[in-house]
């Protein structure tokens, strides 16, 4: 299985659900410091791996497989939730990379904080193709 | 009032980004590994080390390695619930959000003590 780019796939998302995202994306981040702020960086932590998103974007998935197979006269229901289902599994294995990306924030930030923030964004991307690989393999 | 308003910022453009790059990629199993993107990590960390002292940060580092973990058993969850249990995606994901919160703090309160 090759992975694909397919910019055309942008096409399928109107501007309100764009604007959803950049809201909530906004909205999470905000609450973060907050809570960083009130409960200190414990708590505040948890909430970099809260799935903010991941309700908006899960339900826009299932929506436009169910749409595009309701257009080409299937039953799309089951389609839309099989395709949401594949997304959370990519984001759990996405979830080891995130971790290796506070791992390497939590080791390094200390000594070298510009590094820190680029090593850790490297180890997120390959740990979680890694994941993916290897989920394939078994 | 300055700084929140970067936040938001900040935070809306790293998240549209991510999840706009997860929609362009196949197989949908690949592009779901964006939606466990550092996006809110990075917009916020950038922030918090204008601000604070580097500590700080790492410790906000070693909690996310404990959120990371409650999001996995998140999304797996959520992979039950709209395969097995034919729940919608809003509800599933909804429902799910117990367990994240169950994780990550039960786990936080265990491995650190709330300190």
């Amino acid at each position: 299985m090759i992975v694909q780019f397919k910019p055309s796939a942008l096409g399928q998302t109107r501007w309100y659900e764009y604007l959803v995202r950049f809201v909530l994306g906004g909205a999470m981040t905000v609450v973060t410091g907050l809570i960083a702020a009130r409960f200190g960086p414990v708590i505040g932590g948890l909430f970099l791996a809260f799935p903010a998103i991941f309700p908006a974007s899960a339900t826009l998935i299932e929506k436009h497989v169910r749409e595009r197979k309701e257009k080409a006269g299937l039953p799309g229901g089951r389609r839309g939730k099989e395709a949401a289902a594949l997304d959370a599994v990519g984001a759990a294995l996405g979830s080891f990379g995130l971790a290796a990306f506070g791992l390497v924030i939590w080791l390094m930030i200390v000594q070298s904080p510009a590094s820190a923030l680029v090593l850790a964004a490297a180890s997120w991307l390959a740990v979680a193709m890694l994941a993916w690989q290897v989920r394939r393999w078994l | 009032m300055l700084e929140y308003s970067l936040r938001f910022l900040a935070g809306g453009i790293a998240v549209s980004a991510f999840a706009a790059l997860g929609d362009t990629l196949r197989p949908k199993s690949f592009a779901g590994l964006f939606g466990a993107a550092p996006s809110i990590a990075l917009a916020t960390l950038l922030i918090t080390l204008s601000q604070k002292d580097a500590q700080f940060v790492g410790l906000e580092g070693r909690s996310m390695i404990v959120g990371a973990f409650a999001l996995a058993v998140y999304s797996w969850t959520v992979c039950v619930l709209l395969k097995k249990f034919l729940q919608s995606s809003w509800t599933a994901t909804m429902v799910a959000l117990i367990v994240w919160f169950a994780v990550a703090l039960g786990a936080s309160a265990a491995l650190f003590q709330l300190s």
